[in-house]
């Protein structure tokens, strides 16, 4: 497989499915198009299925158990090693004897079972696979986090599950899965300056719940003028509503980067459970407030709470754009006093163009400490968890009770722009409008 | 000692983070400890004082966040019985039925259920009896398993379903019922 450069300018990555759906897949959604073709037959929302898996794809912190299982209960057998894909990206660089113990084990497997290895400082796992083409539309990815939605901002059917599903996917190469209900949401109206994917997938939060997505499949439409790495910020949040898979509807754009089979496409008249139509010429600033995802309000309306850590990074907002955005706001400008600035690269491709496009210089003078690409502090664990009080507007998917250290902290999810400008004040702040647009360094 | 068991009441959107810290996960901690700090931070006397058939209450979107498979491993090693919920996330469901802990969506006992109550699970008459001060018993019934995951229960775990018939529950199956 040869590497794609990032922004898909030069070549495609091809097709591994059919050309041809082999059913009738006439009034059905994207995923109950791609379970169909998968399954060979035409299948509707609610049935089960069993199916073939494209790509597994499991991190540091959940290998050692899904490796564990398939040697002592599935006979240690992985049915298609090079469909496999192993992330150290959870806890990396290793911060403990243990957690170094560990992924030292789950090198060994991976080496001995074939597995692809991306080991410390490759990046996060969800970037990893985009830039190696380990997702491409229609595929059907099943990967050991829950942000495995993120495929979907190539129509991949990317989902997360527990160890127990990895290991039978690879073992037997397939999974089951309940075909999900459709919920459509439609983008209409231009997006004003200033207002971020994160915004738009936040206000897709919002509106549907934490939970009024449950099991299904959110259909996105209408979003062809966003950036692949938008798209991934979409998808990647979908979760957050409760969703099974996040669809971002295939486009020319996708189809520059991807041959897409003609059968994978959005079908007017298939039946959905619900609708959402997002205006987005009406949508400004938001911020996820302490301690939901759906919990979502205008900056303005906490502009001022003193922030102690703002952390730039994860699968959700660690791509080069989101780098762009930050260094545009804080150039020749420098972080609060009593702040601090963490910068985590999604993946070393990102670090690499940052670097060489002047964008880590921006950021570093600024004084931003800049870390090793990978998840970072998102889940608590290491480089950078938060002190009991302590305040982090965090451009991450998650702002629970202690989920990046103590319970008696709190962290603000927002976009790259607005922890930008909160990380110069020292407390919650919007950006400055700007005159021209901004051009990275 | 108290007859029955006990349960532990929880309110809506109780996330995995609660259940189990992603910095107490095996990989931090260890494969032997950590369930030991299953609801650390929300309910930090749980993981000392929960008893082998205890019963889990909550509200709305139990379980929601992270895949990591480490919490509903945590509470097997407890020994908890069951999770009655007004509803679960998706993941947090599987994994649940993957491990063979039932797992019910039952917003009527939800609101039967109160912190520190005995009761005594039936899962064969599916009901769980919630056991009165004063010697006397009443019967809640509990909504009925789908079929295939009745199954899954009784071996125990998918794993062990898998490996006795061979293939996944519900293959084959034209079921409509949710695996999740």
């Amino acid at each position: 497989m040869s590497p794609v450069p990032a922004d898909g300018a030069a070549a495609r990555w091809p097709s591994t499915l059919p050309a041809e759906p082999g059913c009738d897949v006439r009034g059905l959604t994207l995923a109950e198009r791609i379970l169909s073709v998968k399954a060979g037959r035409r299948v509707r929302a609610g049935e089960v299925v069993v199916v073939p898996v494209d790509q597994v794809m499991m991190v540091d912190s959940i290998a050692p158990s899904a490796l564990r299982i398939v040697e002592r209960e599935l006979g240690g057998r992985i049915q298609h090693p090079e469909r496999v894909s192993v992330v150290i990206d959870h806890v990396a660089p290793a911060s403990n004897v243990e957690v170094a113990t560990t992924q030292k084990r789950v090198r060994e497997v991976a080496r001995d079972q074939g597995l692809r290895l991306f080991d410390v400082g490759r990046g996060i796992c969800h970037q990893v696979l985009m830039e190696e083409g380990l997702a491409r539309p229609g595929w059907v990815v099943v990967g050991s986090d829950s942000h495995s939605t993120t495929y979907g901002a190539v129509c991949a059917f990317g989902t997360g599950m527990g160890a127990t599903d990895i290991a039978l996917a690879m073992a037997t190469g397939r999974t089951w899965l309940r075909v999900p209900e459709t919920v459509r949401v439609q983008l209409t109206g231009e997006r004003p300056p200033g207002v971020a994917a994160k915004d738009v997938a936040l206000e897709i939060v919002r509106r549907l719940t934490a939970d009024g997505a449950t099991y299904a499949s959110i259909e996105i439409l209408g979003a062809e003028a966003f950036t692949p790495g938008e798209r991934m910020t979409l998808a990647n949040l979908a979760v957050e509503a409760g969703a099974k898979v996040g669809l971002v509807a295939p486009d020319e754009a996708l189809r520059r980067r991807y041959d897409v089979p003609a059968w994978l496409q959005v079908d007017g008249t298939a039946t959905v459970a619900s609708s959402l139509d997002i205006d987005l010429a009406a949508l400004g600033p938001v911020l996820s407030v302490p301690f939901q995802v759906d919990n979502v309000h205008p900056v303005r309306e906490h502009l001022g709470v003193h922030v102690d850590q703002v952390f730039v990074g994860t699968c959700t907002n660690g791509r080069l754009e989101d780098l762009h955005e930050v260094a545009n706001v804080v150039r020749g400008r420098t972080v609060a006093e009593g702040t601090r600035l963490l910068v985590i690269p999604a993946s070393s491709r990102v670090l690499q163009d940052a670097l060489a496009d002047g964008t880590v210089a921006t950021l570093v003078a600024a004084g931003a400490s800049i870390g090793v690409p990978g998840c970072g502090p998102c889940m608590g664990r290491h480089m950078g968890v938060l002190a009991p009080g302590e305040v982090c507007v965090s451009t991450s998917n998650r702002n629970f009770i202690g989920r990046m250290g103590s319970p008696e902290a709190e962290i603000y999810l927002a976009s790259p722009a607005v922890a930008a400008a909160s990380a110069l004040a020292g407390r919650i702040a919007l950006p400055e409008p700007r005159s021209v647009e901004g051009t990275p360094a | 000692m108290s007859e029955g068991n006990r349960v532990w009441r929880f309110g809506d959107a109780v996330n995995t983070d609660d259940i189990l810290p992603g910095k107490y996960a095996p990989l931090m901690v260890g494969e032997e400890v950590f369930h030991r700090y299953a609801f650390a931070h929300l309910r930090p006397e749980f993981a000392a004082g929960v008893e082998p058939g205890d019963v889990l209450v909550g509200g709305r979107n139990w379980g929601l966040g992270s895949s990591r498979e480490y919490a509903p491993q945590a509470l097997k090693r407890l020994g908890v019985g069951a999770i009655v919920a007004r509803s679960f996330a998706r993941i947090h469901y599987r994994n649940l039925l993957n491990l063979g802990i039932p797992a019910f969506a039952a917003p009527d006992l939800v609101d039967a259920l109160n912190d520190g109550d005995r009761v005594r699970l039936e899962m064969t008459r599916g009901c769980i009896v919630l056991l009165g001060d004063d010697a006397t018993e009443q019967s809640l019934e509990l909504p009925p398993v789908p079929a295939f995951l009745r199954e899954v229960l009784s071996e125990g775990s998918v794993l062990a379903f898998f490996k006795r018939h061979g293939r996944f529950p519900g293959e084959d199956a034209t079921s409509r019922e949710r695996p999740g």
